[in-house]
């Protein structure tokens, strides 16, 4: 390293209006670009949701604000919303923006390791929300393919009927996963870099610790996914034959590339939102974390496995069997690590002493929510009784109980409990109650009869169940009704978040440096923290989670205090 | 707006740190792993469409490709790997004494893609084109992707060449620097071998 870089110590200059709104580098801010346009995102997503869940319900009518919907805007409803919700609101709220507030804060650090390249991941990110939100009103509509996106179907423009809309959504996805691959390496670098003096491994709170395993199991896992993608985009673009059989292509090959990277994608947006459980949970308990190295080492074993269950979405498409075998016990032991992780958060809760605060209710909803995801996970992972249940609702319910934990509970755990410093007001309790106990009613509304409905045999991707007598007797339907209600009170919900957001944000209680009495180094800067983070770099004496400590006259000992 | 940014906390000073591996080094490193993933993802596809292929492969009726030719320019991609890794060796010494290294393993560099490029006019004059066939498809689209990577590398390195030359060039950046080039240099025998051969 040359001389006059290494030993340029220089006081920070303030930052001109363009640095500031235009062209930021300052990690908070990033994060919170990041947080709204994926909040934004999520409203896309839900109305997705709204429509087609109205189509399903009372096949047939006029959708207030949407409109009469046909079969192919139900297609495209469906593919776009699972693509936005996964790929725009689960990554860049829990990953991008979590990540680039909290880990430079966490490990004591005044900004990324990389803050220009920082930048350029939102950018990125913003060109490919953009491009999707493009994609939905070019001719021919927006893609109607699945999420999943199988060929042949989403690679000829004559069955899928959607030229441009198939490829620029297709576009969209990977220049995504660039702003996620830049964006993954900084946060690594930073955490392995930037750590304040005296953070050893086991001092990094946890939630810092998921999201560079999730980075890294995102770096590993979207490279095959890329060059699927690009193999896609040939056949779609250039009359190129990989996908398709008659010209010595393979279409299974797609669902191999795509799920290789699909399953440890869950895992890419799982981790961050336990790690931020894992925090919550520790504060509002007044307890150690129970097993701190134990959940760590239960996190990396999680995420080598998840590279090696991807076939377990495939157990109906023409594998051999023996290979269905091999990936049914993959897929069952890997709910042994998930479910010992969540055990371990119980554990935490056993005999503290429980303040039920409004992130803390989040976290406790995210522990019952996903456990539920997670046991119907494993008649889905076992091919004897998946070849049954695959395609219908049953999955669709098992995937949301996963899912929408880890978007919406997991996200509102973080906002809830680190909007004190993030924006330096404090957010409203009560309204924070009430969002919480019908959202999660709600929730439950929706998911539980889709688990009936697909015992029932009630297929996936239907648009108007009235042409299946079978499946349009009057007690399903009620079924149907009730998820569809359920829908519409939760987002109905929605405003009392939005509104106690943005009512907090300028009118709520002022918040000091340590509202929640929390040990790690976020809550020792002034709240919001100001450029650059922290006027004097702490040392690290401790772990994070040293709460209730005997022989101390307060119940927490921050990580920076010397003892 | 509630966040306040405006004013730098009192006493803000930029943070030096001694890590293990620098952050460029670092980041480099991890972008590698992603890359490598991405040709290993194409590399399995062309295998398994390779082993699941009708009539033998390379399909009847395609030209073959210059498998010698390549072994030659392969060798010349392998000499730019080893000068530059020299010339890294000479950089601690002197910026002077690594720029002729440099220069030539760049050079080197360059000619491989120039003379890939060369191939690919005959084999498109020959009739292997993108969508001739699956393995015209996988070829261009691995050897390709590879082209691209060399071309971004070769770019990069030339930035690093022109802050050689103005004296700004950090120990750090020419590190990450090589580590892309030495990427592009060692994926291209594995690729050579699942291609060509």
């Amino acid at each position: 390293m040359s001389a006059d870089h290494a030993d340029h110590a220089h006081h920070h200059h303030e930052p001109t209006f363009i640095e500031k709104y235009i062209f930021p580098t300052d990690h908070k801010f990033i994060a919170t670009q990041y947080l709204v346009t994926g909040l934004l995102m999520a409203l896309i997503g839900g109305f997705f949701a709204y429509a087609f869940r109205v189509q399903l319900a009372w096949p047939g009518t006029d959708i207030p604000v949407f409109g009469h919907m046909s079969p192919a805007e139900y297609n495209a409803a469906i593919t776009n919303h699972g693509s936005i919700m996964i790929f725009w609101v689960a990554m860049p709220v829990l990953i991008a923006a979590f990540g680039n507030f909290l880990i430079p804060l966490m490990v004591g650090a005044d900004d990324m390791a990389f803050p220009r390249l920082n930048r350029l991941s939102y950018q990125v990110f913003l060109v490919s929300a953009i491009m999707i939100i493009v994609s939905l009103f070019v001719p021919g509509g927006g893609f109607g393919g699945a999420w999943t996106a199988y060929p042949p179907l989403s690679a000829e423009a004559t069955y899928n009927l959607t030229p441009y809309g198939s490829s620029l959504w297709l576009a969209a996805v990977a220049v995504e996963f660039v702003a996620f691959l830049i964006g993954g390496i900084n946060f690594i670098v930073t955490a392995m870099n930037a750590r304040a003096p005296g953070m050893k491994w086991d001092y990094v709170p946890m939630v810092v610790w998921m999201i560079c395993i999730a980075s890294i199991l995102f770096m590993a896992s979207v490279g095959p996914l890329v060059a699927g993608a690009v193999m896609l985009f040939f056949d779609q673009t250039l009359n190129t034959g990989f996908y398709d059989p008659s010209r010595g292509g393979d279409p299974i090959l797609w669902q191999h590339l795509f799920w290789f990277f699909g399953h440890p994608e869950v895992y890419v947006v799982l981790l961050p939102a336990t790690g931020m459980v894992a925090e919550v949970i520790t504060v509002f308990s007044r307890k150690k974390l129970f097993g701190y190295q134990l959940i760590l080492f239960t996190a990396i074993g999680t995420g080598v496995l998840s590279f090696f269950v991807w076939a377990h979405h495939q157990f109906i498409a023409g594998i051999d069997p023996r290979m269905a075998n091999l990936f049914t016990i993959t897929t069952v032991l890997i709910s042994i690590p998930i479910a010992e992780m969540l055990f371990l958060y119980i554990a935490t809760l056993y005999k503290g002493s429980i303040e039920y605060t409004t992130p803390m209710l989040w976290a406790l909803g995210f522990i019952f929510c996903f456990l539920i995801g997670g046991v119907t996970g494993i008649p889905l992972g076992a091919s004897g009784s998946d070849i049954y249940l695959h395609d219908s609702y049953f999955v669709i319910a098992h995937f949301h109980y996963t899912f929408f934990p880890i978007a919406f509970i997991g996200s509102f755990t973080g906002i809830t409990y680190w909007f004190p410093k993030w924006f330096g007001r404090m957010m409203n309790e009560t309204i924070g109650k009430i969002h919480f106990w019908i959202t999660f009613i709600a929730f439950n509304g929706i998911f539980l009869p889709l688990f009936v409905l697909g015992l029932a045999g009630q297929h996936r991707r239907i648009y108007n169940y009235e042409h299946f007598p079978d499946l349009s007797t009057p007690d399903l339907q009620m079924l149907r009704v009730m998820a569809t209600t359920s829908l519409l009170i939760l987002l109905a919900a929605q405003v009392l978040f939005i509104f106690n957001f943005f009512w907090s944000m300028w009118f709520g209680e002022k918040a000091s440096a340590n509202p929640w009495k929390a040990n790690t180094l976020e809550w020792t800067v002034p709240s919001p923290p100001p450029h650059g983070n922290f006027s004097e770099f702490p040392t690290v004496y401790r772990g994070p989670y040293e709460y209730s400590a005997p022989g101390r006259d307060t119940d927490f000992w921050p990580q920076h205090e010397p003892s | 707006m509630a966040q306040d940014l405006t004013s730098a906390a009192p006493g803000y000073r930029h943070r030096r740190r001694q890590p293990v591996l620098p952050d460029a080094v670092l980041g480099m490193a991890f972008f590698i792993v992603a890359e490598a993933m991405l040709f290993f993802g194409f590399v399995s596809g062309h295998v398994i469409v390779e082993a699941n292929a009708m009539g033998g492969w390379p399909p009847p009726g395609q030209p073959r490709l210059p498998v010698a030719s390549t072994a030659v320019n392969t060798l010349f991609l392998l000499a730019s790997g080893a000068i530059l890794f020299y010339a890294g060796r000479r950089f601690r010494e002197s910026a002077d004494a690594a720029r002729r290294p440099f220069v030539l393993s760049v050079a080197l560099g360059a000619l491989f893609v120039l003379l890939q490029g060369y191939e690919w006019q005959g084999l498109i004059r020959e009739g292997l084109t993108l969508s001739s066939s699956s393995y015209g498809s996988f070829f261009y689209m691995i050897v390709g992707t590879h082209a691209l990577h060399a071309v971004g590398a070769i770019g990069w390195l030339f930035v690093l060449l022109f802050r050689l030359q103005k004296g700004w060039l950090t120990e750090e950046s020419f590190q990450a620097g090589r580590m892309l080039w030495y990427f592009v240099v060692l994926i291209w025998p594995m690729l050579y071998w699942q291609v060509y051969l």
